[in-house]
């Protein structure tokens, strides 16, 4: 019987070897038995075990190289040859709790971004459906109740509010908020809220209003002036960046901090063709602005669109060669600061990380249409906030409820174990496919692996590792942060995206 | 385990799962033929169908090829036609994609 290495990713930290398994997501370091083992398994179609078992018999460390096999197996590093990946297609038992629920409180927006799904080419909503512009309160409290009714037993539910610009409908906001805080303290569970805006529309009663319920804030911002007013615009083309700036320094001196154990209010920036410097944006945004957590969000959607970045040849130039290089440089200040134990404020690298640390190893890349589902303004139920106007993909609606059957349906056909692309990549337990909207945009088909983008998430994922195993040798004690529960892990991803 | 050192929490999960076994019991890791798989053949999965089991009857064809073969009138896998399957990810939905062989 042959025996081969199922896909991984190895590699060298401080003269150390280690391997990422593929199958499993195990971090393991090796020693040179193990190491000697894999490499002799590692080979397209694999080794002959018997003949293996044969060959070191005489070894000297054959004892040491038999206990090796068995624990390669064992972290998922060896198996039989062309074994299918262990992925059970089944779901887990469904109706599956739904405990995220984004609102898309209106479409409409008072900036007129030049790279926008909600408006641009990527818009997927049905051509010819108009949409009421905004949310009514009653949509809205409709929505906290089948929220709380489908949470089951969920201690911990979340509303995020998603637009459009959400603080064009900032009524209905609060009006959904005292009915769910209403609704927790009777059903005893607790509820968390969130809310993307452009900043344009912050004033004092609001920042009030949001410091008080403990929001997670995500404030879309480009970086400085020029980076920000090149396509967060007002439909006139004047750039909001002055608009902004004194409403998000507003913002940040209300919000309790991280350290005061406030949710830190975030900064998503759109990384886009003619990209500004990460590197640069990223001291403005953390220096000049006072952000504690900064993510980037580069645009991949279809390379015919003016602002997508140019994903191929991800790894060596390019725009994705690029970004790549910004994420690179602020990674070694990541590591660096967490070596004096400190926080930085690079939030894609802090969720790979987390990631990495629980060793998630996901059958579907994020919970839509799974924990998290979204309402549109007339109170339709999407996969996410991203697909709420989408006939194709909707989910039920408020009146007659979640459409179970094409919900699961729906996640059948999104199972990694049905993406044969993924099956010999190193890093799907955390990729899984990408974003079902992008693979929608790029493919016209949700159900495709984004395959534009592999080369890069492999050295995404690479880089991150590297940065994993060179904390985990000389500062341990700093991974405890990740020690939290995967539902918040899922949570805080479903919550932190660049608005609309 | 000995010769690889577990790093994140994933690992340490497997690692302690794996030092719970004794030896004797550890060589169940490693399947040796029909002996250590369950094959029930007749139950219903979670969503009442039987593709969700670990051998269905989709698989039949495809489990004497695979997992354990048997001389059945399938390409045998272990020499001459390893890669027979490669184009089928999933047996009940891409079952029609295994092709026929000519040897």
């Amino acid at each position: 019987m042959n025996y081969s290495a199922s896909p991984f990713h190895r590699f060298e930290s401080d003269g150390a070897s280690f391997v990422y398994a593929g199958r499993s997501a195990a971090i393991v370091a090796l020693d040179a038995a193990s190491s000697a083992v894999l490499e002799h398994f590692t080979r397209p179609g694999g080794a002959d075990l018997d003949a293996w078992t044969a060959s070191i018999r005489a070894h000297a460390d054959a004892t040491a190289l038999r206990e090796a096999f068995g624990e390669l197996v064992s972290v998922g590093l060896l198996g039989p040859t062309g074994e299918v990946p262990a992925a059970a297609e089944t779901l887990p038992p469904m109706p599956f709790p739904v405990s995220t629920l984004v609102l898309n409180v209106t479409n409409k927006c008072n900036l007129s971004c030049t790279y926008c799904y909600e408006y641009g080419q990527d818009k997927i909503t049905d051509v010819g459906a108009k949409k009421a512009p905004r949310m009514s309160l009653e949509t809205a409290t409709k929505s906290i109740e089948l929220l709380f009714a489908e949470s089951a037993g969920q201690r911990e539910v979340s509303v995020t509010f998603f637009g459009g610009e959400t603080l064009l409908n900032f009524d209905v906001i609060r009006g959904a908020v005292e009915h769910a805080e209403a609704r927790a303290r009777e059903s005893r569970k607790r509820v968390s809220f969130a809310l993307t805006t452009n900043a344009t529309l912050l004033t004092d009663e609001i920042i009030a209003f949001l410091a008080a319920h403990r929001f997670g804030v995500n404030v879309s911002i480009d970086g400085a002036r020029a980076d920000q007013d090149r396509h967060r615009v007002f439909q006139s083309g004047k750039g909001s960046y002055d608009v902004v700036v004194p409403r998000i320094l507003k913002l940040l001196a209300a919000m309790p901090r991280a350290k005061d154990g406030g949710r830190p209010v975030g900064a998503r920036v759109t990384l886009t063709k003619g990209l500004a410097d990460v590197v640069e944006t990223f001291r403005h945004l953390t220096q000049d602005l006072s952000f504690e957590s900064v993510g980037f969000a580069p645009v991949t959607s279809a390379e015919d669109r003016e602002w997508a970045l140019v994903a191929s040849g991800a790894t060596a130039g390019g725009d994705m060669g690029r970004v790549l290089e910004g994420f690179r440089a602020l990674a070694k200040d990541y590591v660096a600061a967490a070596l004096r134990n400190e926080s930085h404020g690079f939030s894609n690298l802090n969720d790979l990380l987390g990631e990495l640390h629980r060793g998630t190893n996901k059958a579907h890349p994020c919970g839509a249409g799974l924990g998290l589902l979204g309402v549109s303004t007339e109170g339709e139920l999407g996969l996410c906030h991203r697909f709420v106007e989408s006939d194709a993909h909707a989910l039920g609606d408020l009146e007659h409820g979640i459409d179970q059957e094409k919900r699961a349906r729906f996640l059948h056909s999104v199972h990694v174990s049905k993406k044969i692309a993924c099956h010999d990549c190193f890093a799907r337990p955390h990729c899984s496919g990408g974003c079902y909207h992008e693979a929608y945009v790029r493919y016209q088909d949700a159900t495709q692996p984004n395959l534009h983008y592999c080369d890069w998430v492999r050295a995404w994922t690479a880089l991150g590792l590297d940065c994993y195993a060179e904390i985990a040798r000389k500062n341990p004690a700093f991974l405890e942060r990740f020690e939290e529960s995967g539902d918040r892990a899922r949570h805080e991803r479903a919550t932190t995206e660049t608005t609309a | 385990m000995k010769h690889l050192q577990p790093i994140n929490r994933k690992a340490r999960l497997l690692a302690a799962r794996t030092d719970e076994r004794s030896g004797a019991r550890a060589l169940a890791d490693i399947p040796f033929g029909c002996s250590t798989q369950l094959d029930p053949g007749w139950e219903v999965d979670s969503q009442g169908g039987t593709y969700g089991l670990c051998t269905p009857v989709e698989r039949d064809l495809y489990d004497c090829y695979h997992t354990c073969y048997w001389p059945a009138q399938v390409p045998d896998a272990l020499t001459n036609f390893p890669k027979w399957s490669n184009s089928c990810g999933a047996a009940a939905q891409d079952w029609a994609k295994i092709d026929l062989v000519f040897p």
